[in-house]
């Protein structure tokens, strides 16, 4: 048990991943108005990405831009990967943060009709309104 | 020293996603939320990732946090009184449950800023030796962004394309 708990605490950005995802994913399938719903997605998508990037992390080492020494071409020199953090993650990360945007824009889009049709941003008004 | 300013970064980061969920006007809840994304960017920029946090500092903080307010301008944010329902005991039964369980398997995965987790020894150290030889660019995410994966970036494109349209239908006013 003891154990578990140091392993966790060992991972501070894992219990961060956790807390968000779990509570954003709570908020999006119970509260009943539909902002909020899509404030909770965001929460959800953002901690995902957090995990992601988490991933790349390396201690001791600086942002995956060559420097110094290192951005000079030579037959001997060789580049240390432990210099640099993970680049990939940032990568994946990037495309993802876009499409993210793009997602919630759809769905704002959706609210915003759904409310000029309906007259409501609650769950069960409409549901009343559509019947 | 410094895991003390990471330990607060991520309170604060949990607290404004707090104050984002539980705040009951919408309006200051959009704005608590782009103060998340803003910590976000800054957490990012301390896990090294800077491209991220530029992008995140822009498209989420910025972008997303107009397109909520776009949102709720043009609904009407007094007018829906949030109500506060009864949550259904499967969603408090079972989330903390499967929080408890991911938790569980945390001493699996590899410790924060562990330079040999499996992520950083496969693939990765090849781009980040190679891609200045193949490439000429000192900037690994760019290059690879730009370069070995720029296909991915042209699709990306035609999403964004793709919901700028679907955007465009639902919003569009018929005329009388």
């Amino acid at each position: 048990m003891i154990e578990h708990i140091v392993a966790a605490l060992h991972r501070p950005n894992f219990i961060a991943f956790v807390v968000l995802f779990l509570w954003g994913f709570f908020i999006m399938i119970t509260h009943p108005n539909l902002v909020k719903k899509l404030i909770g997605m965001y929460l959800v998508q953002t901690s995902i990405i957090f995990l992601l990037v988490t991933v790349g992390a390396k201690k001791e080492a600086t942002v995956p831009i060559l420097q110094g020494n290192d951005t000079i071409q030579s037959a001997t020199h060789q580049i240390d990967p432990a210099d640099y953090t993970n680049p990939l993650p940032h990568v994946l990360t990037l495309t993802a943060i876009v499409v993210q945007v793009a997602t919630l824009g759809v769905s704002l889009a959706l609210v915003i009709a759904i409310y000029r049709k309906y007259g409501s941003l609650d769950e069960e008004e409409i549901l009343k309104r559509i019947e | 020293m410094t895991y003390v300013f990471q330990i607060l970064l991520l309170v604060l980061l949990i607290m404004t996603a707090a104050g984002a969920i539980m705040v009951k006007d919408l309006i200051s809840s959009v704005l608590i939320l782009g103060f998340y994304s803003f910590l976000l960017a800054l957490v990012w920029a301390w896990l090294g990732a800077v491209d991220v946090a530029f992008v995140e500092a822009v498209v989420g903080s910025g972008l997303a946090t107009v397109f909520f307010l776009l949102t709720l301008f043009g609904t009407a944010p007094k007018d829906t009184h949030i109500r506060r329902v009864a949550a259904p005991p499967i969603a408090l039964l079972g989330l903390p449950l499967l929080g408890l369980l991911l938790l569980y398997s945390a001493e699996d995965l590899p410790r924060l800023g562990d330079p040999e987790s499996p992520a950083s020894v496969h693939v990765s150290p090849g781009y980040l030796t190679g891609s200045l030889k193949e490439t000429n660019t000192p900037n690994v995410v760019t290059s690879v962004l730009m370069d070995y994966r720029a296909f991915d970036t042209l699709i990306e494109t035609a999403v964004i394309f793709t919901a700028g349209i679907a955007c465009a239908l639902l919003l569009r006013r018929k005329r009388q």
